[in-house]
């Protein structure tokens, strides 16, 4: 989702493992959280980097979507609710990168790859936000998702990872609940205010079933990461509780889900649906999205015209030590 | 349509002079003249924070550190709640039963009373934190005036704010001095916003009769009062940025008469266009 194509090696069969291996694998089939310092297999530390790595770009690039429509908030108290959100997915990258880092790759590293094209963040931010209903439909189905996904990962073997969800998760479920109040406003509102709620999901609903990656059968890299508990769920899992849940919300919107193959299943306890468009996502994860080049352009473009900024600051810093450390010698 | 030549009268002045007559007549006086000056004045700093906090926000996610989207934000959310109180009181203070968003998002430019420096473009990110630091300067005097107006839905509504902008102005003027005393470029690029925005400071100062009715009910400060206390921060934090203050005195003013830069009407047409696409919505 966040992490939506992390791909790993094979599962190691326990014969295969070395004893440190084996030992490793114990304990987290005992519930016990790893933490940086401790040994850890190199494929674990190098999967954990990529995935939290893609969750982290995921939440600076997803500024963007919602950052597009501050400043045409229709009400202040809206302004300001958008901007806490936005301002929240800024906090949630940081911790992430804080915890990549732990594991010995650094912020800088890090967004210098996501600029060259060499990490991916999630499908779901190179589409455009294109009226306010967007605003109501990203925090209802986005951040819905996101949640799907992090609440497990709240369990996840590797420490810093689990607690920063633990902490992210709190304000996605915000972010989740003034999503669905601007559904509710623009869906019992004006004609064109239903109308814009109806465009939203229209757009939104298949990009958003993106988000859980590809399905099970597609995505063959997934048993060693469930493995080590760096996934909880398989996609398929992930995207039906998605749909599940959310097909009752938009009924009590009154909108229509965009699926005309949308039924309850008795016998599984759950809705039958419509894949999203695979080639779609491919296209989008290859560079071909109606935004990529935009978001990344405005992410390079930020970490560009920032440059002196920041090598401002570090020459201050280094001059300020300069002009203490006579006087500390003395 | 008339020909161009019917349109040279041949008395203008005679032609002034019933234009005049007719205005009075249908002139309403106002049940307390003190109302309208106060309305005034309450616009004067309502809008200022409302444009400022809309620049400010124009930066989010796209700052050159995720820290700095971060604060940035912070500043803005700041903003936009201290707008909400000081024009939800000029809405209360007319009585036309005006709310806050009515005034934010309802008039056109002509009726904006914020600072001409408010609605300067972001420029590259020095230039923001320079706009910042001369604004916050003023702003932080002034609330600290207004924590002492006879008002007291004025005097609490400063308070509050005042500790917001004392934060402000910590931050902005530690950027200013790390930026000003940091690499040559980026002392240049601090010195060249300081000159772009130093003849826009000037206004803050300025008192107009109706800032001159608003102080004399004590309600509001009279801003020339605030002017030595803003100079001593200014050459403080600019002295430590190494930075050299310009030596013009010109000031650029009209916003707080509704007379304003052209970047003001494309601030409105963006923050404005929902309320205006579709009249009578609630969102
Ligand atoms: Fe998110
Ligand atoms: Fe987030
Ligand atoms: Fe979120």
């Amino acid at each position: 989702m966040y992490a939506q194509l992390v791909s790993t090696d094979g599962l190691k069969k326990p014969e295969e493992m070395t004893p440190e291996e084996r030992a490793f694998q114990e304990r987290i089939d005992r519930g016990e959280k790893i933490e940086p310092k401790e040994w850890m297999p190199e494929g674990y530390r190098k999967t954990l980097i990529r995935q939290i790595g893609q969750h982290a770009h995921s939440e600076i690039v997803g500024q963007l979507p919602e950052g597009n429509w501050i400043t045409r908030a229709p009400t202040l108290e809206r302004k300001a609710i958008l901007l806490a959100k936005v301002q929240d997915e800024a906090g949630h990258g940081l911790y992430l990168y804080c915890a990549a880092e732990t594991l010995g790759v650094s912020r800088d590293e890090l967004m210098e790859l996501l600029h060259k094209g060499k990490m991916k963040y999630s499908s779901i931010f190179n589409y455009p936000t294109l009226t306010w209903a967007d605003m109501g439909a990203v925090g209802w189905l986005v951040d819905g998702a996101a949640i799907m996904n992090q609440v497990p990962l709240q369990r996840t073997s590797f420490g810093p990872y689990s607690r920063a969800m633990i902490r992210i998760c709190k304000e996605e479920s915000f972010h989740q609940r003034q999503g669905y109040a601007i559904m509710m406003k623009m869906a019992s509102g004006t004609p064109a205010q239903k109308a814009m709620a109806q465009d939203a999901l229209n757009r939104l609903w298949y990009p958003s079933l993106m988000m859980f990656g590809p399905s099970d059968k597609d995505s063959v890299h997934s048993a060693q990461s469930m493995a080590w508990k760096i996934k909880m769920n398989t996609n398929d899992e992930l995207r039906q509780k998605f749909v599940d849940q959310t097909v009752p919300q938009a009924e009590y919107l009154g909108l229509t889900v965009p699926d005309p193959n949308l039924k309850w299943n008795e016998e599984k306890g759950g809705y039958d649906f419509s894949e999203p468009d695979w080639s779609e996502f491919f296209d989008v994860i290859a560079g071909n999205g109606p935004c990529n080049k935009d978001r990344l352009g405005a992410r390079v473009k930020a970490w560009d015209d920032g440059a002196w900024f920041r090598e401002g600051l570090v020459a201050h810093a280094e001059k300020a030590a300069a002009r203490k450390a006579p006087v500390a010698a003395e | 349509m008339p020909s161009l030549p019917d349109m040279n009268t041949p008395d203008v002045a005679e032609l002034a002079r019933g234009a005049a007559a007719a205005s009075r007549a249908t002139e309403v006086p106002t049940p307390d003249a003190g109302q309208e000056a106060f309305f005034e004045a309450l616009l004067r700093i309502g809008d200022s924070t409302l444009i400022l906090g809309h620049r400010v926000s124009e930066w989010c996610g796209h700052s050159p550190a995720l820290e700095e989207d971060i604060a940035l934000a912070n500043v803005a959310l700041d903003l936009i709640g201290q707008t909400q109180m000081w024009l939800g009181l000029a809405g209360e203070v007319e009585g036309k039963g005006r709310s806050a968003d009515d005034l934010a998002y309802l008039r056109d430019a002509w009726d904006f009373r914020n600072l001409l420096i408010v609605e300067r473009p972001n420029g590259d990110f020095g230039h923001t934190l320079m706009r910042q630091f001369l604004f916050d300067a003023y702003h932080l005097e002034l609330l600290k005036a207004l924590a002492g107006s006879s008002d007291p839905r004025v005097a609490e509504i400063a308070v509050k704010a005042a500790k917001e902008v004392a934060y402000h102005l910590e931050r902005s003027s530690d950027l200013v001095i790390r930026l000003g005393d940091g690499t040559d470029e980026s002392h240049r690029r601090m010195q060249a916003a300081l000159e772009a925005l130093w003849p826009y400071t000037g206004e803050m100062f300025l008192s107009d009769e109706k800032d001159a009715e608003a102080a004399a009910a004590g309600r509001i400060a009279d801003p020339a009062s605030l002017r030595p206390a803003w100079e001593r921060t200014v050459r403080d934090v600019l002295g430590a940025a190494t930075l050299t203050i310009p030596e013009g005195a010109f000031a650029h003013k009209g916003g707080k008469r509704g007379v304003h830069t052209e970047h003001l009407g494309y601030i409105l047409a963006d923050m404005q266009f929902l309320q205006r696409a579709y009249p009578g919505a609630t969102w």
